[in-house]
């Protein structure tokens, strides 16, 4: 087996997404038969190719830094679920 | 012209010409396509979110005067992946309910600018994760075709909406095959630029190494006036390129004569549906009769981009996708305990079944121990499948093959088992991942009366050459004529 319960319930969690049990379990079977299908890449031998990231011969992009308009705060934080006084509201991170 | 021509059936070229003749006016478009929605929407569900009153008010809002866009008074549906400044931009997915960008994407400026009247967003996998448009949030999308049959994906309304006249044409976006598969599919024509061609500035990332923003049209026409309204250098995307854009509606019209065409064996392989492999075969013949010639070549690695693809693209797909927490839009699921709470339970709430799988695919391809085995292994054989291409592209100067191995295939037949789906791209994947231009055209129809497409792959940044061929080919032909009956 390429991936096992235990390992895609570790990688949800880094993903941070809740899996029902119902989930794990089939998506456990699901991923890996995809692992095994990709497993044929290890036919290839990669040892002296560079990897592709990006398909652009380009490196850094620099512009000049300077300030600029940016959106309205009022604008960006619309859409938030929850917000005050122009900030996004969140659940107690600090223990008190 | 007949009064009871209906414009909604017309290109935007045609439209163009009506326009400048003054015979009709942008409202009477907008008319006939709310009169064709209307009438055909429920049966289909191409479009995400669509408000006629808004609609006819962009109409009527239209600046006149003597410096009329090209494109003025012209609609367009673009993909709900695509920011629309205050209007509902929700990936297809529960996640971004409500979700209204403070910003346009640079696609969409570039189109208003020129007098492009916004008539709506279409329908599309969740977050452009899938290959059927049976992922979104909002249901399945119905191939104007066969109403049983799925339109392809993920720009499956985009196609749909196209193809049944419910729109003239629209936006759509390719991460592996997003805009061409669903064009063959839908029988309309969808071309994905080289990568870098068109700002990705305000498109909702998926794999931001492949994701483009391309064209659906009615014919080839179409393609080559909307490519060139979008494309071209942005600061607000780095990875756009600096190159100038051609001249394309100009340039299809030169013959193909003596153009080098390779045909790839690895696209004729089994599996390939035998109507799709005769119909490519009759449109090599076309071609060849143009004065084309056409060689077989062998592009070596193809076998392997599917496999590279889920793997690339699941990576970016697990990064980019990390925004969606619940703090700054969209949902957030309620009764949380903490900061982690909320972020598992919006993400199980938010996220559908292939959102879920492909973000958790990501992670583990990304993650401490599994890195230089598939996320690095991936990105050395992609090198592999740009080297095919770079060598194939030193003897000819565009390559054909099929869009997609069958027609189309019915709703619910591929949805439960995801390797069958992703296997329904392999032809349309390595572009991404060699960042080259792609395009499909309706090239015939199965016994079943299904469209079939034939793709044209080209060099990069000469997305010219792959437009000519494909309007050479279509004034030769007529399948690009044949509407469905709905």
């Amino acid at each position: 087996m390429a991936i096992n319960r235990d390992t895609v319930k570790y990688t949800a969690n880094l993903a941070r997404i809740e899996l029902s049990d119902k989930e794990l379990e089939h998506f456990t079977g699901q991923l890996d038969r995809i692992l095994a299908y990709v497993d044929k890449l290890n036919t290839l031998n990669v040892t002296n190719l560079k990897p592709t990231s990006h398909v652009l011969d380009m490196k850094n992009v620099y512009r000049e830094d300077s300030v600029r308009k940016s959106l309205p705060v009022a604008d960006v934080i619309k859409n938030a679920p929850n917000k005050e006084n122009n900030l996004f509201k969140v659940p107690k991170i600090i223990e008190t | 012209m007949t009064m009871n021509m209906k414009l909604n059936t017309l290109t935007a070229h045609e439209l163009i010409d009506l326009l400048s003749k003054g015979d009709i006016s942008p409202i009477d478009i907008c008319n006939d396509i709310i009169n064709r929605i209307e009438k055909q929407e429920k049966s289909l569900n191409a479009l995400a979110h669509f408000d006629k009153e808004k609609a006819l008010e962009r109409c009527k809002n239209l600046k006149e005067g003597v410096n009329k866009g090209k494109l003025w008074g012209i609609p367009i549906f673009i993909k709900d992946n695509i920011s629309v400044k205050d209007e509902l931009t929700t990936c297809s997915s529960k996640i971004l309910k409500g979700f209204k960008p403070p910003y346009n994407a640079t696609a969409i400026e570039k189109l208003m600018d020129i007098g492009a009247v916004l008539m709506g967003k279409t329908n599309m996998d969740e977050f452009a994760f899938g290959s059927s448009t049976e992922t979104s949030c909002y249901g399945p999308t119905r191939n104007p075709w066969d109403l049983e049959r799925i339109p392809g994906g993920s720009s499956g309304g985009s196609a749909a909406a196209v193809s049944a006249d419910e729109a003239i044409f629209a936006l759509g976006s390719d991460t592996g095959g997003s805009i061409r598969q669903p064009a063959s599919l839908c029988g309309v024509v969808g071309l994905k630029p080289t990568y870098g061609r068109v700002s990705r500035y305000g498109l909702i990332a998926f794999a931001s190494s492949l994701d483009q923003i391309g064209p659906i049209t009615k014919d080839v026409e179409d393609a080559a006036i909307l490519l060139k309204a979008i494309s071209g250098h942005d600061e607000m995307d780095s990875t756009s390129a600096d190159i100038p854009v051609s001249d394309y509606s100009s340039n299809i019209k030169k013959g193909i004569k003596g153009l080098k065409i390779g045909i790839p064996k690895e696209y004729f392989i089994e599996g390939v549906d035998k109507e799709v492999k005769d119909s490519i075969k009759l449109a090599i013949g076309e071609l060849e009769k143009l004065g084309a010639v056409c060689e077989d070549t062998c592009l070596p690695h193809t076998e392997y981009a599917v496999s590279v693809y889920y793997l690339v693209a699941t990576a970016e797909a697990s990064s980019n996708l990390a925004r969606f927490d619940g703090v700054q839009y969209g949902l957030r699921a309620e009764n949380i305990t903490s900061m982690m709470d909320m972020y598992k339970k919006t993400r199980k709430e938010g996220f559908g079944d292939e959102a879920k799988r492909r973000i958790i695919l990501g992670t583990f391809a990304l993650s401490s121990g599994y890195y230089d085995a598939y996320y690095s292994k991936a990105l050395k054989v992609r090198t592999l499948i740009k080297m095919d291409f770079d060598k194939a592209f030193e003897k000819f100067d565009a390559i054909v093959t099929p869009t997609s191995p069958t027609a189309s295939f019915k709703i619910g037949e591929k949805i439960s088992d995801p390797l069958t789906m992703y296997l329904s791209d392999i032809f349309t994947i390595s572009a991404n991942l060699a960042g080259i231009p792609g395009m499909s055209i309706p090239c015939g129809f199965t016994k079943a009366n299904l469209p079939i497409g034939l793709q044209i792959l080209g060099k990069p940044f000469d997305e010219d050459t792959i437009l000519r061929i494909a309007y050479n080919y279509e004034q030769s032909t007529e399948w690009h004529k044949k509407k469905p009956k709905l």
